[in-house]
């Protein structure tokens, strides 16, 4: 970037409650995304006069003009939502909210999202998750919600690759320990123990309940500007060193549609490409990144990525967490720090970052000592999806 | 008696993919090509991705495919499968249609013996809606086993 003092930050994190589905649905999700925005601007020490931006994602139904009125913001100049179903999109709506702020578009955006699941609308029964592209090609065949449609991705992975329970169980055993020094975490106070793991029922073969992530309600939110205007702010300001969208040719809507993405790619999942992509720009290497919040719908997803990511080899992110490489604190790269969407809450991705923004502050409830680069990364399973860079 | 129940949504076409759901009410699986690279691609789209034509044709797929990958659903996600849990979904390739793929099911498989690379033969149902839909039958050799 020419100009240093544009450059992308994070200044402030905040969320509701969060907690189990149907807990929070009488208050209602444009209420939830009031809330968290309030106390991401109070955590910023921004008046809510000052949000002049708005993003968000996946067809989020707290459209602008919804928020500026509840909100009552005088001057309310950029509104933004990356297409897209599921939390594909959560690390998109950051980039925009950068792009915005870096070219003079607005100078405070608030990026938010805010989810209730209810009867008809939860997202591990059929109907729940909307905007399904191709669901003539999977519905009448008994495919109707998220995990069905990953299980077979995670199937193949296991045959390419030999993968055992124990791999995907390290990944649900990490966010739970995780979830317990977290009191927002909906998990906390129900440690989990490998044998828990591999008793769970089985949702979708190979995917066990503990594979799966939790059906929540709650929001969270966060407030992009420049590093000149942060200078002036409460909290250290996170740079956003590179946020992007991206995906490989021909995932098309991947796992979520027909299932006819690119065949060598079946079993990798989606993210090569963005990855790469993405280190270039922020000028870092895998091995420059001290902690990872990794999208974690299904743990085999988690498998994936760290593969897509390059921190392993094709195939061996299962010896990788097998061999404490993503525990906190002794991990090479301790994951999911709040107990991510396993065991904190699925707030469809958003949730990763402020927990990414809370570790390069100082401010985690599993601190990573010394952590200065930390990847974001949102739903690996439909294309684009997106991920970023912070850094301090 | 279909592999699912009535209850479960049939396919409502589209105008985008409603000359395979015709091609699937004669039971005839076709696959789109376009017609100047002969590239296949499915699910149906307007442009070839390869050469980005608009033309194409509507080629009959062989009656054979592979389970390519698959999985046994326990946790009945719609009040119809409920009664009929466990069931499978298979991933079934068309390797001679450029790996063309289709979401289905087997309909005479146990849970056990479904299997990655077994071969499987096309055969249709009624859907309760009345939509004819493309399932599968488990191929079986001599001694009785697939592969």
């Amino acid at each position: 970037m020419a100009d240093a003092t544009r450059q992308a930050c994070i200044v402030g994190v905040g969320e509701t409650r969060y907690t189990r589905w149907g807990q929070q649905g009488e208050r209602g999700e444009w209420s939830l995304a009031c809330e968290a925005v309030l106390n991401a601007v109070t955590d910023a020490g921004l008046e809510i006069e000052q949000i002049d931006g708005l993003a968000s994602f996946s067809d989020d139904t707290n459209v602008p003009w919804l928020m500026q009125h509840a909100l009552g913001l005088p001057r309310l100049g950029f509104a933004s939502m990356v297409w897209g179903g599921g939390g594909s999109g959560a690390c998109g709506a950051v980039a925009h909210a950068a792009a915005a702020v870096e070219s003079g578009q607005a100078e405070f955006v608030a990026v938010f999202r805010s989810l209730c699941q209810r009867p008809g609308h939860r997202y591990g029964q059929a109907g729940g998750f909307g905007g399904l592209p191709h669901l003539n090609f999977v519905a009448p065949f008994g495919m109707f919600s998220p995990p069905l449609m990953i299980a077979p991705l995670v199937q193949r992975y296991i045959h390419e690759f030999n993968a055992k329970p124990e791999h995907f169980g390290e990944v649900s055993l990490v966010c739970r320990d995780n979830a317990q020094r977290n009191p927002r975490a909906v998990m906390r106070g129900r440690p989990l123990t490998m044998e828990d793991y591999l008793n769970s029922r089985i949702i979708a073969s190979p995917l066990r309940l503990f594979d799966c992530c939790q059906e929540n309600d709650g929001a969270c939110a966060l407030i992009v500007t420049t590093l000149e205007r942060a200078r002036d702010l409460r909290k250290k300001p996170v740079r956003i060193l590179a946020a992007a969208q991206g995906g490989n040719p021909g995932w098309g809507d991947g796992a979520l549609g027909s299932h006819n993405m690119p065949i060598e790619e079946y079993g990798a999942g989606n993210g090569k490409a963005l990855a790469a992509r993405l280190f270039e720009r922020a000028g870092v290497t895998p091995a420059d990144v001290d902690t990872v919040q990794i999208y974690d719908h299904f743990t085999g997803l988690v498998l994936m990525t760290l593969e897509n990511f390059a921190f392993c080899g094709r195939g061996e992110a299962g010896p990788f967490v097998a061999a404490g490489n993503i525990r906190w604190p002794d991990g090479r790269l301790p994951l999911n720090t709040s107990g991510g969407h396993l065991s904190e809450a699925y707030i469809h991705g958003l949730n990763l970052a402020v927990e990414g923004v809370r570790q390069l502050r100082g401010e985690s409830t599993s601190q990573v000592k010394d952590a200065e680069i930390c990847l974001v990364t949102a739903g690996a399973s439909a294309s684009p999806f997106s991920a970023a860079i912070l850094g301090v | 008696m279909a592999y699912l129940p009535n209850e479960v949504p049939g396919p409502r076409p589209t105008v985008d993919d409603k000359v395979f759901w015709d091609y699937c009410q004669q039971r005839e699986l076709r696959f789109q090509r376009c017609t100047a690279c002969q590239r296949f691609r499915h699910p149906p789209a307007p442009v070839c991705p390869q050469c980005r034509s608009f033309e194409s044709q509507w080629v009959r797929a062989p009656e054979t495919g592979v389970v390519f990958s698959f999985t046994i659903v326990h946790h009945p996600a719609h009040p119809a499968v409920a009664a009929v849990t466990p069931y499978n979904i298979v991933i079934v390739d068309f390797p001679e249609c450029d790996h063309a793929r289709l979401v289905s099911n087997l309909t005479d498989a146990t849970p056990e013996e479904v299997r990655i690379g077994m071969p499987v033969a096309l055969i249709w149902e009624t859907a309760g809606n009345g939509m004819i839909v493309p399932r599968f039958k488990h191929m079986k050799t001599e001694r009785g086993n697939s592969e």
